[in-house]
Parts: C-alpha cells; structure tokens; sequence
C-alpha cells in the first residue's frame, strides 16, 4: 500500500511536545506527514488576500500553507489542521481553513485542537479515517453488499454482528461490550444462529469499533476499518442516501461522531471525546437514576419538556448532579428525561455539528438514536426532521460486512 | 551588559548588540540546546510535552499549552536580562515571533522586570532605518557608560 501524504497545518504543535505524537498517528497508518512549503516573504500578503488578517504569524503560515495544498503547489492526499486548544484566534482559523480546503481541493480534511497531552492512540482513529478516505475512494463508494459477509462493530457500550446476503440484512446480534473478544463472540455467534450460516461460510468479516484490531486479528478478519468512514458508509446505505449530500450522528458510548458525506463518501468529519456529559454514557446514568433502563428513556423524556429543568451536563458528574438536584427540587422524571437528552444533544450540536456542513438528509445512527427522546431534541435543535434508518443501532457492523464484500475479488484498493 | 531583543529571532538586533559591546539574549542559543539535546523527542525542537508544564510559572493552565511551550524555551533569555530592546510591527525577515499570544507575554513579563527597555517601531524607510540604529546605539552606548560606573564604584 502506498504511503498517503497527510499535510499538516498547525500554528505550533512542535511547542507543544506533542508533534511526535501526530507523526507517529500518521505511521501507523502507513501516512507520511508534509508541511507546505511558502516563500517566508509572501506570507503576510497570501493571508491578506484571503482575508484573515489574524496577529498571529504562524497562524498566517498556515493560511498561507492551506493556500498551496489549494493551488496544486503541494502535493496531498488529506489535510490534518491543528491549533492549540482555548485559543480563540487559533479555532477562527482552524475553523476558515477546513471549510476553505474542502470547498476548494475536495480532500478530506480533519481538524483537532491539542494540548501537552494530546497522545497518539487520541489521533489514530481520525488519521486512519483520513488514509481509508483518501486511499479506498473506490471502496467507499460501494453501494450494494454481495456474497456471504459479516461486520461486527466493537463499540465502548455495545458489540454489534451483522451477517448480510445479497444485500439483505439476514441475522444480527447485539450484547452489552464486557470482555472485548467475548462479547464479539457472543454477538457473532447469535447473528449467525439468526441468519442460519455457518463461519466457515462466510466469504468475508470486516471489523471496526474500539475492538476492531483485537478482534479483527483474534478472527483473522479481511476488513479492519475506523468508524468514522465505516459508520458513515453504513449510514446513507441504510438510509438509502448514498447519492448527494448527507450528515451523519452517531452519539456513541465514550465519543461523538459528525461526519459530513457526499455521495456516500466522509468530506469533513469531527469526533469528540473530550467530554461524557455529552454521551451515551451519560443517558445511561441518566436512566439509572431515574429508574428505567436506559431503553425505556426516550419514551420517558418524550412526555416531558426540557424547558422545566436546569441542566448543565457539559461534564458527566456535575450533570449527573444537576439531575439528582432537579428530582430533590421536586421536577417531574419525564423533565428531567427530557433535559438529560436536550442536554447531550445540545452539547453534540455546540461543539461537532459546529465543525461539519449540516446538509440534509441528517442521519441519527447508533444505539443512542434508539432514544426517540434524543432524536426529538436534535430535531427541535437543528429544526429539520432526522432520518432513523432500520437497523441503526448496527450501523458500524452493517458498513463492515458492506465494505468488505467490496474486497472480494481484490476490489475497492486505489493504491 | 546581557540585552533581550524582541523579537527574538532577529539576527539583525542580535548583531547590533553585539557590535555594541553586549551579549545579545537570542532565541537561536536556546533552540540550539534542544537541537543538540541527544535523542529526538519532538522534531524540529525536541520540546517535550514537559516544556509547556514548565511554562506554568509564566502562564496558568488555561492559557494554550503553545503558549506555555514557547514561555518555557523563552524562560532563560527572560530570566537572565539585564536591559531589552523591543521592536514592534517588524517584517517576517527581520525576526518572526509565530504566536502572537505568547509575544504580548513575553513583552508584557520583559517591562515588569523593571530593566532599561528600549521600545521602537520598525522602520519604514531608509532614514527610519538609520535613526533605529542611531538610537539602539545611543542605548547601547549608555548601557555600557552605567556598566563602567557601576564598576567603578565597586572598586572604590
């Protein structure tokens, strides 16, 4: 596989001390980071005509560096753009550069705001989405599942199976993740059971999720894939949106995914997992403190109104608090339901819709777009309607065994 | 004398300071220690992610940890200037400061310490250009006239 030229915009992850971690992101996924070369005399006057005229030099080092990965003058195959994080001017043109860059070279870009303890295994995720997308453009544009396959997704909460045929969903499995590999063989083991095949049968595995390595090496599996691309593929597949534009959420058990595609391709992705208060781990104390399992939520918060409760759960525990302070001031479950799910999906819609072009249809996948509560809140949020596909809990696990049916027959490669 | 120029980059004041008879407190000596610093931590730099940790006693935790990587490689300059020279709005060429946060730092922390502080704009044309370097000189000469005196009074 050839290496994938990665350039990196930043105005000083070097001061860091976390550079080397970016660098050693990028080669474990056989990526070579490159910095664009400018004339040091015309930097001040590029960032004029593109007119952000930001104090900071190395921020217009980087304006002007995005300016020749735009005109062809550097060679790259994705942009990396990162800025310090809390630095108000470092985010405007963070900010400005992704929209810039994926308006005007159609590469995939991602962006990360980094502190002294930013570590690779934070990056590996989003530099490998930025390899798949720009090295398996052909696999990613795959629209139809063929033969025998199998994805399972090994989440942080739960490990999805699917196994397809012909493109038709023919069994599924889904356990709560405890041990990764046992759970995978459990879901595995129940999908096959439902879909009555045997593994041996199976003409491809793919894998993604917090487990993909593990289990895709314990399975010797054909796909291992991030599911940044995976969960997206997987999306506008089941929501039938594989042509023109689409954005896909997924509020995952430890992060968040926004992912900004067109015809069934990842542009612009953001993840988060800076913060619980504004995931499915939070909806599941959420309903632990309320009594009702955390499928039973969504029916719950429906009834209520959000509007009758002070809820500030930009942090998992002083949100947890905020809920246990609203039940003891006397407000009703179904207002504090609703207000926990207004709550993730308002913090999902400040900090990554921010960072991805919302175009329709918008997608709401995984086990949290079960919450009809959480999907209602989204909806009065961006005031249009969200797409729940079928079988969106197993959205990762359906773009695995999706995708690698591309690689039968050696297909789906670029390099 | 040892003199801090901003900024602190610019081989030009480095070179004034010098020509007058002082020790220039440049950036490239303390770039040059990482650089040499065995084993590679983080090219181009070698800054650890322990430098920004050591640019707390500048900047609280959440000021950009760029800022306090940059605070902690400036730190010795900073702690050993006796006098500064500080040019504002300067070309790239003539010394480039790339965070603009971090030099409203470094120049506020150089006034505090209470040391002679030459502050000039970059010139714009050649007779500005030759009046910059008049009054450095100027400067430089009565720096070095109250190092004399200050020298003679310990000896007597």
């Amino acid at each position: 596989m050839r290496k994938i030229r990665i350039a990196h915009l930043t105005c000083g992850s070097e001061y860091s001390g976390v550079q080397h971690e970016i660098e050693e992101a990028a080669a474990k996924v056989n990526a070579q980071i490159v910095f664009p070369e400018v004339e040091i005399g015309r930097i001040k006057e590029i960032s004029d005509e593109f007119g952000l005229q930001v104090a900071s030099p190395d921020l217009r080092l980087m304006i002007a560096r995005a300016q020749s990965i735009v005109k062809g003058t550097t060679k790259a195959d994705a942009v990396f753009i990162t800025t310090c994080f809390r630095c108000a001017e470092g985010a405007i043109v963070r900010n400005s550069l992704r929209d810039y860059i994926h308006q005007k070279s159609g590469l995939p870009v991602i962006s990360y705001s980094f502190t002294e303890r930013t570590s690779h295994e934070t990056l590996l995720t989003r530099m490998e989405a930025l390899s798949t997308t720009a090295l398996r453009r052909s696999l990613l544009a795959r629209e139809e599942q063929t033969g025998l396959t199998a994805g399972i997704d090994s989440g942080s909460s739960t490990t999805k199976a699917i196994i397809m045929r012909d493109n038709k969903i023919i069994g599924t499995g889904w356990v709560k993740t405890t041990d990764v590999l046992k759970s995978a063989d459990e879901a595995f083991t129940i999908a096959l059971k439902e879909a009555g095949v045997k593994r041996e049968e199976l003409d491809g595995l793919g894998t993604t999720g917090y487990g993909r390595f593990l289990i895709g090496k314990h399975y010797n599996a054909e796909l291992i894939q991030e599911e940044l691309t995976v969960n997206s593929k997987g999306a506008v597949y089941l929501a039938n949106a594989q042509k023109g534009p689409a954005t896909v959420i997924d509020i995952g058990g430890m992060d968040n995914k926004a992912i900004s595609v067109l015809d069934g391709i990842p542009g612009t992705f953001t993840m988060g997992g800076i913060c619980a208060g504004a995931s499915g781990r939070f909806l599941e104390q959420s309903a632990a403190r309320l009594g009702v399992d955390v499928s039973e939520l969504g029916s719950l918060a429906i009834k209520g109104d959000y509007n009758n409760v002070t809820m500030n759960s930009y942090c998992i525990v002083f949100g947890t608090q905020s809920l246990i302070n609203s039940l003891s001031l006397g407000k009703s479950r179904e207002d504090v339901a609703a207000a926990a799910c207004y709550s993730v999906a308002e913090q999902v819609f400040e900090q990554q819709l921010q960072e991805v072009e919302v175009k329709k249809p918008v997608i709401m996948v995984g086990g949290s777009s079960l919450n009809i509560g959480l999907v209602k809140a989204m909806s009065d949020l961006l005031k249009m309607d969200i797409v729940v596909p079928p079988y969106s809990q197993h959205i990762g696990a359906v773009g695995s065994a999706l995708l690698v049916s591309g690689l039968r027959g050696g297909e789906g490669n670029n390099d | 004398m040892k003199v801090f120029i901003y900024p602190t980059n610019s081989l030009i004041l480095s070179d004034l300071v010098e020509r007058f008879g002082h020790e220039p407190l440049a950036l490239m000596t303390e770039i040059r220690k990482k650089v040499n610093t065995p084993g590679l931590d983080s090219p181009p730099l070698n800054v650890t992610p322990d430098d920004p940790k050591k640019g707390l006693k500048w900047a609280a935790i959440e000021i950009p940890s760029g800022v306090r990587g940059r605070m902690a490689i400036v730190d010795p300059l900073i702690e050993q200037a006796e006098a500064a020279i500080i040019i504002e709005d300067a070309e790239y060429m003539f010394g480039c400061m790339g965070c603009a946060r971090t030099n409203e730092l470094i120049k506020y922390v150089v006034r505090m310490k209470d040391i002679p502080v030459l502050e000039l704009k970059y010139p714009k044309s050649e007779n500005d250009a030759k009046n910059l370097v008049l009054q450095v000189k100027e400067f430089l000469d009565k720096l070095m006239k109250q190092e004399k005196e200050k020298a003679r009074a310990e000896e007597e």
